[in-house]
């Protein structure tokens, strides 16, 4: 049993065309510069239609999350992370934390993380957070 | 709305309450109808107006020989119900109809004639949160709640509480799934469902369902049972993904709900005896006493340790035990209803005296949506 995987719409393709390109592309407004998550065609904040992707920095920090117990045979075997990381764009989305242990102990929030994409498909490639190196 | 221009004339749960492997979802909705129209002494040629959520109001209506001029098929999750109050309350008063009937059935545990949980890839949960293992409220409820324990120190064993105290409830009223006391030890030792949510802070899954009735005010008097006035009503929504709430360490609907019905009932927080917070998961009842103004941001653990919710306490919440320990169908906000007018009727198992005001507090989907409505006993 596969994880679900997300299906594009023209309103979002960017932003999966990005991942699968190993760029994580958000959009801001260009008339009030917010930026914003997840992808639309317009401006959350004003409603302006003059928007904008760009490429962000991938970088961010562990902002919540639960590790989940319950059997996800989609999600393998182990106790696994769902997580909510803060870009220092400013958007947040949900994600997973990988590249370490999946404890209270290793994920502290508030702690650097980056992104990595992991491909799942030859479509889709799924961007999760790592703690920041370096 | 005027305050007191609507009144609730009838009100039932299911005949039955848990496990009822031999009713279908749609047979709920019709068992809680019925005995609410027996409440109220009235037939189904005697509505005009339907509400309901998880079912349509037109299945609704059809299946049980109504009539309507007034259908509302609002849903927004659990607090569906409270919303369902509200547009009714507006309805009555601008006269569209005379009578309202509002029902809840849910095949929660049993899964009869319940359907299946639709997927869709293309919405914005599909592409932005289910790929991450965000599938179901255990892994959706509980995500902004770390984020909200570092920033006021609240801890595991504060959540344990509120568990706690909701069972000490539990225990008087009959109808409760789980009745034995339990110790913040017994919480921490429940096995993990998703850090740091341990089973016991986590709502039951059970059937049941439940039914109002309303109707104009004036006419309250005429119905078998004390009328319960609506005081003041309010609903707000946020957001489909809880990764996208404003704050995690408080609910935008909740505040934007909660203070609309306080507003629109002319009271202060000092007047309210009796609350309901919608407890699907232990930390909502520290979300909905902070967002509600009862208690500042950050206190309500304290509040809650310091047993003012309990049992003899000043502000007695969630007295049917909660979803936490009575029941929790799938959307419990008609259970929280059922147990506000039971309060203000006189009639709650475990019975707050001289009850005169009830807050009730529903929540739809993962922080996605806030009803709250307020009644009264007094004219």
């Amino acid at each position: 049993m596969a994880r679900m995987l997300p299906e594009p719409t023209p309103e979002t393709r960017h932003f999966w065309e990005g991942c699968k390109d190993g760029e994580l592309r958000l959009q801001r407004c260009t008339e009030c510069t917010h930026s914003y998550f997840p992808p639309r065609a317009f401006c959350p904040k004003c409603g302006s239609r003059d928007v904008e992707v760009y490429a962000a920095s991938g970088k961010g920090f562990l902002y919540s999350y639960v590790i989940n117990h319950r059997p996800r045979p989609d999600m393998g075997t182990e106790p696994h992370s769902i997580a909510v990381v803060e870009l220092d764009e400013g958007p947040r989305m949900m994600t997973n934390i990988v590249g370490c242990p999946q404890t209270p102990e290793a994920l502290q929030l508030d702690m650097k993380v980056q992104v990595k994409f992991e491909k799942q498909t030859d479509d889709i490639s799924l961007p999760l957070f790592e703690p920041a190196k370096g | 709305m005027k305050p007191k221009s609507v009144a609730v004339v009838g009100a039932a749960e299911t005949t039955k309450m848990g496990k009822i492997p031999d009713v279908s979802v749609l047979g709920l909705h019709a068992d809680a109808a019925l005995n609410a129209m027996k409440d109220a002494g009235l037939k189904p040629s005697d509505i005009d107006g339907v509400a309901t959520a998880g079912v349509s109001p037109v299945e609704l209506a059809h299946y049980l020989g109504i009539t309507p001029t007034y259908a509302d098929g609002t849903r927004v999750g659990g607090c569906s119900f409270m919303l369902h109050v509200r547009h009714a309350a507006a309805a009555i008063n601008a006269g569209l109809c005379k009578t309202v009937l509002i029902t809840h059935g849910e095949s929660g545990r049993s899964r009869v004639g319940a359907g299946g949980f639709g997927r869709n890839a293309t919405s914005l949960m599909g592409q932005f949160e289910m790929p991450y293992g965000v599938t179901s409220p255990p892994t959706m409820f509980t995500i902004p709640v770390l984020r909200y324990m570092k920033t006021y120190g609240v801890t595991e064993e504060d959540l344990a509480m509120v568990a706690v105290v909701q069972r000490e409830w539990a225990a008087l009223n009959p109808r409760s799934s789980f009745k034995d006391p339990i110790t913040v030890d017994d919480v921490l030792n429940s096995p993990m469902i998703a850090w740091p949510f341990r089973m016991l802070m986590c709502c039951l899954v059970t059937d049941g369902g439940g039914a109002l009735i309303l109707t104009s005010a004036d006419r309250a008097k005429d119905f078998p049972n004390k009328p319960v006035f609506v005081l003041g009503t309010g609903e707000s929504v946020e957001t489909p993904m809880v990764s996208q709430m404003e704050d995690f360490n408080t609910s935008k609907a909740f505040r934007v709900s909660g203070k609309k019905a306080f507003e629109e009932a002319g009271i202060k927080h000092a007047d309210v005896d009796h609350l309901m917070i919608y407890d699907a998961f232990a930390h909502l009842p520290l979300y909905g006493l902070e967002d509600l103004g009862f208690v500042k941001p950050g206190e309500a653990k304290d509040f809650v340790r310091e047993r003012n919710t309990a049992i003899g306490g000043k502000l007695p919440m969630n007295t049917n035990g909660g979803g936490l320990s009575y029941m929790h169908s799938g959307m419990y906000g008609m259970y929280a209803l059922m147990e506000s007018v039971r309060q203000m009727r006189g009639t709650a198992a475990a019975q707050v005296d001289g009850a005169k005001i009830s807050v009730c507090q529903g929540v739809g989907g993962m922080f996605a949506a806030a009803g709250t409505v307020i009644f009264g006993n007094e004219a």
